[in-house]
């Protein structure tokens, strides 16, 4: 069986969807979420991608990188602010985050 | 290096001065040390200023920078114009506060001026990819000022919560773009709509999905319901004037971005979004109306009239015609004024050198201190949309643009939940004429905010009379968008 694009963009759904509950479901520690937010952004790498290929066209792969370096940066941040966070809290458990109602 | 590229660089002369100055001023803050906050700011001020001067130099028409990647129009000079004024108003509002909550460091005004470099590229995006790095530039910027009160774990918090839901949001912007991309075969916007005009009667599903992400994630970004759980949480959490920063500058940037993508390269396909719009602005005028009512906190209630505030933009926006948008042109300059006017009056309370946040401090305000009571009546009048104070124009040519467009159950809906937020804004009204005092507030509150606070109270009051300028050029601008 050949692998065609359904096959790329099926596989980058369900990293994507993976990725969403990965957020909403998980009850444990702030790093999964930060685990998930990667992978939902690798899926869309996946997606430009196989796009790319797909019409034959270079910008898709552009934009990736892209993706790519500013997922980077996030990342960075995101650290940054749960280290200073943990800081203050002594916890990083998801559950804990909850001085303010909403 | 040729033609074209070199006057690119003339097109993008205001980002890259603010991106430049921006730098200087993080290396001057670096030399200067500890104590060099208050010069900073006001330098970063200066900044903004002459970067709004450079706007018009650079613009004279409508012209596309970098092969199609960024153009510059009326409409972005309007918008970039409204960013860098409330940037510059939410800095200098800035500036006591931080000397007196001894959180006044160089970095503040810094990243101040990259999420405002990083809005301008939003504005000015005219195709996906530059629309994604100002998008993050922004929002990286403001992750770390949410958190900027290092010590506190409010402030924290919500530079988590913030973080989290924005990088989410982000996720799926990204995800909404790749289903664009794909099923259109281009990123730029000039590319995609012309491809959409040839299909317009039958878009391709891929596309459509694309455009839900990307209103789902654009309306994260201007908190507008059902996406607006951060808001509130981040509004309190986050230092005061950063809060007024966040309800001022990105979502004006965001409005602007979402009109843009709508209308620009989705415009053939409105039938296809005008119903996700018209459902998200009905369920932010509802929230917005109904779930301040039982507020304590004075930021959480301006979290949610913000989040009804988008909503009566979006009415503007489900439009979908020239109309509509110059309504929501002038219903985020209006919310400008607004906004800094009652932000500025919560900086003033304090009480024994200490910030307070609740709504029942302000009782009998108006025997403490007059001054503030009337400016704060007057940005609360104007929010519940009466006249003839600005908001009410605001309003005004929304609802007038939704009847046009035949859209009568939302103007209906809109002018229902306008009343129902008319009782929690005038309660406040209540509280500071008619309530006994309690402890007043501590003077002076400093002569910069009192300024900010006293235009932009003017402002509002006297919007009739300089009214058809403002109106005018919003006309102009919006007409740019709609290549006229």
């Amino acid at each position: 069986m050949a692998i065609g694009l359904a096959h790329y963009l099926v596989v980058a759904a369900i990293l994507f969807t993976l990725g969403i509950f990965g957020i909403f479901l998980n009850r444990k520690n702030v790093i999964i979420i930060l685990m998930s937010i990667e992978l939902m952004l690798l899926a869309v790498n996946i997606n430009l991608v196989a796009f790319s290929t797909h019409l034959g066209d270079l910008v898709g792969q552009v934009f990736a990188m892209l993706v790519l370096t500013v997922a980077a940066a996030e990342a960075a941040i995101g650290l940054a602010i749960l280290v200073v966070y943990f800081r203050n809290r002594g916890s990083i458990a998801v559950e804990d985050i909850n001085l303010m109602k909403g | 290096m040729n033609q074209e590229f070199a006057a690119s660089f003339v097109l993008v002369l205001p980002e890259t001065f603010l991106a430049v100055a921006a730098m200087a001023l993080l290396m001057l803050g670096v030399f200067r040390g500890e104590g060099s906050a208050r010069l900073v700011s006001w330098l970063a001020i200066a900044a903004l200023a002459v970067t709004a001067l450079f706007l018009p130099l650079a613009a004279p028409g409508q012209a596309a920078a970098f092969g199609g990647l960024f153009v510059t129009d009326a409409f972005a000079v309007f918008m970039k114009i409204l960013i860098l004024l409330g940037t510059a108003l939410a800095l200098v509002m800035s500036i006591d506060f931080n000397d007196r909550e001894q959180i006044a460091q160089f970095e503040y005004p810094v990243l101040f001026l990259f999420a405002a470099v990083g809005m301008m590229v939003m504005i000015s995006a005219s195709d996906l990819i530059s629309l994604y790095i100002g998008l993050e530039l922004q929002s990286l910027s403001l992750y770390v000022v949410a958190a900027f009160r290092r010590d506190a774990v409010k402030s924290t918090e919500a530079g988590l919560k913030y973080f989290v839901l924005g990088a989410l949001s982000s996720g799926m912007l990204l995800y909404g773009a790749s289903l664009i991309y794909g099923f259109s075969g281009a990123t730029g916007f000039a590319d995609i709509a012309e491809i959409m005009i040839g299909q317009a009667g039958d878009p391709p599903l891929g596309v459509i999905f694309g455009i839900v992400f990307m209103v789902a994630a654009l309306a994260f970004k201007v908190s507008a319901a059902p996406f607006h759980m951060w808001t509130p949480d981040v509004y309190e959490g986050a230092p005061t004037p950063v809060t007024a920063f966040f309800s001022i500058a990105p979502k004006i940037a965001a409005t602007a971005l979402l009109v843009r993508v709508l209308i620009d390269p989705f415009g053939p396909l409105v039938n296809q979004w005008q119903q996700v719009v018209i459902a998200v602005a009905i369920a932010s005028m509802l929230i917005g109306a109904f779930a301040a009512i039982n507020q304590t906190n004075i930021k959480r209630l301006m979290a949610y009239s913000s989040i009804g505030h988008i909503g009566y933009a979006l009415v503007g926006l489900a439009a979908g015609d020239e109309t509509g948008v110059h309504g929501v042109l002038i219903y985020m300059a209006i919310y400008l004024f607004m906004n800094v006017a009652a932000f500025g009056v919560i900086l003033c309370m304090r009480q024994q050198g200490r910030m307070v946040e609740r709504i029942a401090d302000l009782s009998g305000l108006s025997v403490t201190r007059p001054g503030i009571a009337a400016a704060l009546a007057i940005a609360m009048f104007s929010m519940a949309g009466i006249p003839p104070l600005a908001g009410f124009f605001g309003k005004f040519y929304v609802f007038q643009a939704a009847i046009a467009a035949g859209l009568y159950t939302l103007a209906v809906i809109g002018v229902l939940t306008s009343v129902v937020a008319a009782f929690y804004y005038l309660r406040i009204v209540k509280l500071m004429y008619f309530d006994e005092p309690v402890e007043a507030f501590d003077r002076p509150a400093g002569r910069t905010l009192g300024i900010v606070i006293t235009g932009s109270s003017l402002l509002i009051l006297l919007f009739v009379v300089y009214m058809a300028p403002v109106v005018g050029w919003a006309g102009i601008a919006a007409a740019a968008l709609f290549g006229g």
